[in-house]
């Protein structure tokens, strides 16, 4: 058996608008379509509902990177829910700059409730940024609720 | 409304130095409107700066109370069940009012989370602007309800001055020039006659410049 660490797998958590990202991930799925395992999906009516608190919250548990994925631009069914996501994902970001997290581990998506093959691509092309970037930086210094020890170990290899 | 801002995180971080267990007191009056030091904020600010200080590798442990406003003894009483021993120092979200409050009544640091900006009102959702200069002696019914001492930026009183132009301030294209408002406004009401009166020098005594103010109010004191 090698020695050599298992490679960082980063926990990724989705907030998904029901009415666009969820359906495509659905879409995504009944299309046998491939993204990895890594990102969490999160169902929220809107992504109007965004909230910094819980952004913070997600990464303060050990999420690695986050993001939001809300309708296209224009076609939010309550008309601006995620033009205001937008906004306050912007200041999570500068947030998370200040902490010294990174608002590169944050990011928001636009995409319809058709987009299946979007969807696989953001989860792929997100999950992959994550990768690079390397483990929550929070991660070198704490523990996470719910967390294995091994899995830490791991991560700071 | 008192209208403040938060300091940076850094700054903040910066000022609480090494602690390890701080109360967060959030006030539900003014910054609760404004956005800067209610309930959810209190979240942010704890939540960031606990992650600040986990990454430099310490524990920081928080405590999040809001009350109903920090500017009133009997609810700054309800936080005596939360100072104990243990806890380091009390950030406070309020205005200079609320931080002042608390320290004067707890044997405890406080260190202030915001910056108090002015007395002012919502324009639209996340949008302040200054609307009273607390001068003390308010002339509001003779300039048609536009205040010239904080809306104008010299204050003076019987406006406007040369650097009115096209309605804008010299000071930056972006004020309105509260003599051009005020002017206006008295001409739709058909009162300009009340510009034709010249306004004395203001008794500024009334104002910061006679020292901290008091307001009594002997008919409600208690005792």
């Amino acid at each position: 058996m090698s020695n050599s660490p298992a490679p960082f797998e980063p926990k990724i958590v989705a907030f998904c608008c029901y009415y666009c990202a969820y359906a495509a991930a659905d879409l995504a799925g009944s299309m046998r379509l491939q993204y990895p395992a890594n990102v969490r999906l999160i169902e929220m009516p809107c992504t109007g509902k965004t909230d910094v608190r819980v952004l913070l919250e997600a990464f303060e548990n050990g999420a690695d990177g986050v993001y939001v994925a809300g309708c296209l631009e224009g076609d939010c069914h309550f008309l601006k829910g995620n033009i205001r996501a937008k906004k306050r994902v912007q200041y999570a970001k500068k947030l998370l700059d200040e902490i010294g997290i990174g608002g590169e581990r944050l990011e928001m998506f636009n995409l319809s409730g058709s987009m299946g093959p979007r969807f696989a691509e953001i989860a792929q092309e997100f999950t992959e940024k994550i990768r690079k970037l390397g483990p929550n930086p929070l991660k070198k210094t704490g523990t996470f609720p719910g967390e294995m020890p091994e899995e830490r170990v791991a991560h700071d290899k | 409304m008192i209208v403040a801002e938060a300091k940076p995180l850094e700054e903040i971080a910066d000022l609480l130095g090494e602690v390890r267990k701080i109360l967060v007191v959030g006030c539900g009056g003014c910054v609760t409107v404004c956005l800067a030091g209610g309930e959810k904020e209190v979240g942010i600010i704890a939540a960031a700066l606990r992650m600040m200080y986990k990454k430099n590798g310490k524990e920081l442990e928080t405590l999040e109370v809001t009350l109903t406003r920090q500017c009133d003894p009997e609810y700054v009483e309800m936080l005596e069940k939360y100072i104990t021993d243990d806890v380091d120092c009390i950030l406070s979200l309020a205005c200079g009012v609320g931080v002042q409050f608390l320290a004067e009544r707890y044997n405890k640091w406080v260190v202030p989370a915001l910056n108090t900006k002015f007395a002012g009102g919502t324009i639209e959702h996340g949008v302040w602007e200054e609307r009273c200069g607390l001068c003390g002696e308010c002339i509001l019914h003779k300039t048609g309800g536009i205040c010239p001492i904080i809306r104008c930026s010299k204050s003076i009183l019987n406006g406007p001055c040369g650097g009115s132009q096209n309605g804008r301030c010299e000071v930056n294209k972006d004020i309105p020039c509260a003599w051009q408002l005020i002017y206006d406004r008295l001409k739709a009401l058909n009162k300009l006659e009340l510009l034709l009166e010249i306004q004395p020098p203001k008794d500024w005594s009334k104002a910061r410049d006679g020292g901290p103010r008091k307001v009594v109010r002997e008919d409600v004191r208690i005792e």
